[in-house]
Formats: structure tokens, C-alpha cells, sequence
């Protein structure tokens, strides 16, 4: 009897609440939609934004220069969309494709050579949400203190803060407005719940003024 | 609730940080000759000034960083931030 090896797959922290999501999406001018994007690659790269190595990593990645503006967020172009987003200020989350991790840190590890740093497949630390629709931002505003509006706001940003209590890194995408939730696995289901909850009132008329 | 400038992300929710205390404590040059209540008074005791209190704060949900403020203790006006290890106040 030979034993058949099979190598497991991830799954992700909100597998099991999928049809939940997608039973949930609201249509029209108050739209609002709540999907998982499962097993996003995470690799966490610390190191000194002044030193070679910085610019080493940044070329690495195909990027001119790490993002150094609080909130910044770099997409690189290539073969394989690789973003980068600065969690601090010789901190950044480097965000790829699931699988891409082995990769990037090889790719951050080789340009780093014998600079002082730190990279760190994190891959299994967070699940993302995606929440996009007409009415994203107004459904988000119940949970962050963060002003969303577009004039603070906008893709091409992103922020570590506090979505209905919860630690989340989030990025807006475009300006549908598409927004990234980055959360806990432990705190994905709890997150994705508030959400489906905070969502419930837009699939009715907006009650006028 | 206080509106916290954090001196890397801006203004943020009280509820984002953590309070480290009085900023500047000095550690002792030669702990092991300290008499117990010197020890005690380094762990335990601080200033409790009316008026303008340089403390230590981190933007726990954030970007996970230590700094300096001056808050007035009388009206909790914050008058000046400090990322950690510079002398030059930030205004972000
Ligand atoms: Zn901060």
C-alpha cells in the first residue's frame, strides 16, 4: 500500500461564510458588495529607509524608491502584481498573489544581501476583505474614525487603524470606492459579520431627511 | 475622548494608543547602589504637574510606534508632539 502525499491547501479564515457574502450584496445606487479574497501573499520587511539596502530592496521589487509618506502604497509592474504599503517608518507589508511569498522574500532576501533587516512570510496572519460599492465608504464610516471622503482619502492610500473595534490595515483600491480590509484570521469571521450587519440597512430606501 | 496627533499618521482616536507615562525617566546610572525607596521612587513615583506634562504614548492600532507629547493636564490641550529621539516638535 503506498501512501498518496498531498500537499494541503490553505483554508482561508472565512471559507465556511462564503454564500453568507455572497447572499448579502445589495444592488443599485446604495449598492454594497463584501467578498474574501483568501491566501493573499504577506511578507512584512523591515530595515532602514536611508540605507542602500532600502534602495536595493525598492529596485528588487521594481519599484524607484519604498514608499516613505505615512500611508503610502506602491504598486510595482510586472509579471506579478506585487504592492507595497508602509505600515511605518522602517516598516512595509509587501502584498502579492497567493503563492507569491517564497518569492518575494527570496527576491527581498537576495537585494537585502548583508544589510540589516528583516523580511517575514506573514501570509498567515491576515485574510483580506473586499468591500466595494456605491455605498462602501458610508458602511465603513459606522466602524472607523478615519475620514474616508475623498479629500482625505482616496486609492493609493492605505492605514493601520480600528473598523468596528477590530485592527485592520486598510487600502482603498479605486473609487467605486473598492477597499481592502487586511484583519486577523481570528478576527475575520467577527469582522465579516459587523459588516454583513452594517450592510442590512442599505437594501432599503434611504429614509429622507 | 482625546484627538491624538500621531507625529507619523496625523490625528487619531485615544482609543488607537496606549499611555506610557511620564517621558524622560531617567534609568538609574547605578541601580545596585540604590536603597529600596530610592528603587521605589525610580519604579513608582512621578510628576503631577497642573499645567504642561511631557508623556509617553504608542499608536497601538497604527503604526505601532512610541513618541513624546505635552499635554496640559488642566484643559488636556496637546501643545507639541516628538517622534522619539529628536528634540523637534511635529505637527502633522
Ligand atoms: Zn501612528
Amino acid at each position: 500500500m503506498t501512501a498518496e502525499v498531498t500537499t494541503p491547501r490553505a483554508r482561508s479564515p472565512l471559507h465556511h461564510r462564503a454564500h453568507l457574502l455572497a447572499a448579502a450584496d445589495v444592488e443599485g445606487p446604495r449598492g454594497v458588495r463584501l467578498r474574501e479574497l483568501p491566501c493573499a501573499a504577506q511578507v512584512t520587511l523591515r530595515l532602514d529607509p536611508s540605507s542602500p539596502a532600502a534602495a536595493r530592496v525598492a529596485g528588487a521589487l521594481g519599484l524607484p524608491a519604498l514608499p516613505v509618506e505615512p500611508g503610502g502604497v506602491r504598486t510595482a509592474a510586472g509579471a506579478t502584481e506585487r504592492t507595497v504599503l508602509w505600515l511605518g517608518p522602517d516598516e512595509w507589508l509587501v502584498v502579492g498573489p497567493e503563492g507569491d511569498a517564497p518569492a518575494i522574500e527570496a527576491v527581498v532576501r537576495d537585494a537585502l544581501g548583508d544589510g540589516h533587516g528583516a523580511v517575514v512570510d506573514v501570509s498567515a496572519n491576515r485574510t483580506t476583505l473586499e468591500i466595494s460599492g456605491p455605498c462602501a465608504r458610508e458602511v465603513l464610516e459606522k466602524g472607523c474614525s478615519l475620514d474616508l471622503h475623498p479629500r482625505a482619502f482616496g486609492p493609493g492610500r492605505c492605514a493601520q487603524t480600528l473598523l468596528a473595534r477590530a485592527a485592520v490595515i486598510l487600502r482603498q483600491i479605486d473609487t467605486g470606492p473598492t477597499y481592502h480590509l487586511l484583519v486577523r484570521g481570528s478576527f475575520a469571521p467577527y469582522l465579516a459579520d459587523w459588516l454583513l450587519d452594517a450592510m442590512t440597512e442599505f437594501r432599503s430606501p434611504e429614509v429622507p431627511r | 475622548m482625546l484627538l491624538i496627533p500621531c507625529p507619523w499618521c496625523g490625528d487619531r482616536d485615544e482609543t488607537e494608543f496606549g499611555y506610557g507615562g511620564q517621558a524622560h525617566v531617567p534609568y538609574p546610572e547605578a541601580p545596585e547602589t540604590l536603597t529600596d525607596a530610592e528603587w521605589a521612587e525610580y519604579l513608582f513615583v512621578r510628576d503631577n504637574p497642573e499645567g504642561p506634562f511631557t508623556e509617553q504614548w504608542v499608536h497601538t492600532a497604527g503604526c505601532r510606534r512610541w513618541f513624546t507629547l505635552v499635554r496640559d493636564t488642566t484643559c488636556n490641550d496637546i501643545l507639541a508632539v516628538h517622534r522619539t529621539g529628536t528634540t523637534n516638535p511635529v505637527h502633522p
